[in-house]
């Protein structure tokens, strides 16, 4: 009769046990970066050309690059993936067509970043003639986060009740009237979640842009949307396996900076979905 | 009340717009395969299949055996899963039927911080922390081998394994457990042998989803397992370098010239890559589909 209690408690240690040990290696993770990497940063380390083979100086095109690319990104995978979503759940229907579009979504999401790679290589930078370029790369970038975005956006929209739109339709609204000015305005939160969820990945990736638009070292800012540009995450990459003799605080620092990023913008995402859950009347 | 001429153009103009952008996701998982094709089918016509799938990569003398770069990849993502499968898991039961709730507000956020850390960014951890206690742990000559690629990727697809198998959790009815309970059953008894089971078709989803993460995971990998491309065979594998398939495109594409044998080879792995991964979400994605027409239950 005590057996099967025992074996509760075991059962129930053994699952926080898993619990722990997935939490503790995320916390280290972030402790160390912040911490080792607190000490590079300072006004210069984000401001200045780096130096001396990128020992020395700052990351301030790295940043920028990563920035532009993200915003290129925004351009490009905003309007398909908000579309997109409109599209499944507004205006789709059960057919086999619907389902193939929500299959494509599925696999699109599970494509190798790599792969992507090779598809914006074959497609932007070679056959449509972008050359390594952040137009080709924001191309490649925002195909892969067209899945984060229509699968958020989706959700929100589905998650404004029916009868909103019925009473649109009651009133004389068309179909484009009730998404326009009673859906999408409901719905914007969760979409503005999602599009930051999208290009918070774009901005911390690093195999799609490899052969499509990274320069390993510029001396100076990209001038036009035509110009390779250095970008945070390939940066990184760089300063930690590529060069020898890189001084840990450079390769901390730059870890910080991209990690602060990301879990900052992951912070206002989730901020914003909390929020608006929280004040919704419905 | 008939509407203005004009309001009616725009209605059809958006509609179509809409419709279009709908069926451009479909678009390009196509052009993705075909653009694969294009660049990688003439990987088999100029080099024979014996070549290709051979055992040995030495792409300057022409050998350009994929096969210890496809074992590569295939022995960390299921080293990666036999670490994660039942961390996910029991990780996901934690969640959603054992925490508090101030562990389960702590836990989750938590959970989407690690989603989110970039791939590199875990790489870099990986080699410049994990890497050497894995060398003196072990006492192997260097920390950069298979087992590290094996944990640092199993963190990665944890994110996935615990949000799927969580969702599974969540779908099985209140009265599973109220029927458990009543029966006498203690809480664990009632989670064991009744709730993980009636969800097990979700987390095989789950444990698939985190498969297709682990083998096109590309970043971290190449960082962590030293890029050795031998064939991971014998017992010590596990603890001696190894390479993967995208590992190998991430590091080559770069430095080949266009046109030549070489990178058609690499846009064969990629090939391989894509019909790997699309294949398990096609076994993911139906199971969710038959999940969804059964009403949230199996």
């Amino acid at each position: 009769m005590r057996n099967r209690f025992v074996a509760q408690r075991v059962g129930f240690a053994l699952l926080t046990l898993a619990a722990l040990a997935v939490v503790i290696p995320i916390l280290a993770v972030v402790a160390v970066i912040v911490i080792r990497g607190a000490a590079a940063i300072n006004w210069e380390f984000l401001t200045a050309m780096p130096r001396d083979g990128m020992r020395a100086g700052g990351i301030f095109p790295a940043i920028v690059g990563t920035v532009v690319l993200t915003l290129g990104t925004a351009i490009v995978a905003i309007p398909l993936g908000v579309g997109g979503a409109i599209y499944l759940s507004e205006y789709a229907r059960d057919t086999w067509l619907t389902r193939s579009i929500r299959l494509a979504i599925i696999n699109l999401a599970g494509i190798p970043s790599v792969v992507y790679g090779l598809f914006g290589l074959g497609l932007f930078v070679l056959l449509l003639g972008f050359g390594t370029s952040i137009v080709a790369g924001s191309l490649t970038l925002s195909i892969m986060t067209l899945p984060i975005i229509i699968s958020t956006a989706e959700e929100a929209l589905r998650a404004v009740p029916t009868e909103f739109r019925t009473v649109s339709a009651s009133l004389g609204g068309t179909r484009w009237q009730a998404i326009r000015h009673i859906v999408l305005p409901q719905a914007l939160p969760g979409i503005i979640t999602g599009i930051i969820l999208g290009l918070l990945r774009a901005a911390g990736e690093t195999a799609p842009i490899l052969f499509t638009v990274a320069a390993f070292y510029l001396p100076r800012l990209p001038q036009s949307p035509l110009d390779q540009t250095m970008a945070l995450p390939y940066h990184l990459y760089v300063v930690s396996t590529q060069v020898p003799g890189m001084p840990p605080k450079i390769q901390f620092g730059t870890a910080l900076v991209l990690l602060g990023l990301v879990l900052s913008l992951n912070v206002v995402a989730t901020t914003i979905r909390s929020y608006f859950r929280r004040r919704r009347q419905w | 009340m008939k509407q203005k001429p004009h309001l009616r153009w725009v209605e059809f103009a958006i509609e179509s717009l809409i419709r279009v952008i709908g069926f451009s996701t479909v678009g390009f998982v196509i052009l993705i395969f075909l653009f694969l094709l294009r660049e990688g089918l003439p990987a088999f016509a100029q080099i024979d299949l014996g070549n290709l799938f051979g055992t040995r990569w030495y792409p300057t003398f022409g050998l350009f055996g994929t096969l210890p770069l496809i074992l590569g990849s295939v022995l960390i993502t299921i080293s990666a899963i036999v670490i994660a499968l039942p961390l996910g898991v029991a990780t996901a039961v934690f969640i959603r039927e054992v925490a508090p709730n101030w562990a389960r507000e702590i836990l989750k956020p938590m959970i989407e911080v690690l989603a989110g850390i970039p791939s590199v960014v875990l790489g870099f951890f990986g080699m410049t922390l994990v890497a050497p206690i894995v060398r003196e742990t072990f006492g192997a000559p260097t920390g950069l081998v298979a087992f590290t690629g094996a944990l640092i990727l199993a963190y990665m697809s944890l994110p996935t394994i615990i949000s799927v198998a969580e969702d599974a959790l969540d779908a099985v009815p209140k009265m599973y457990r109220d029927a458990g309970l009543a029966m006498g059953a203690t809480q664990w008894q009632t989670i064991w042998r009744v709730v993980v089971p009636a969800a097990r078709s979700g987390i095989v989803t789950a444990v698939m989803l985190g498969m297709g993460r682990a083998i096109g995971e590309t970043m971290a990998v190449m960082m962590v397992t030293g890029n050795a491309a031998r064939m991971p065979l014998g017992l010590d594998a596990l603890f001696r370098p190894v390479r993967t398939m995208t590992a190998t495109v991430a590091a080559e594409m770069g430095e080949v010239a266009h046109g030549s044998v070489h990178y058609h080879v690499l846009f064969a792995i990629g090939i391989i890559l894509f019909v790997i991964t699309f294949l398990i979400n096609l076994a993911a994605a139906s199971t969710m589909f038959r999940k969804r027409r059964r009403g949230g239950l199996r």
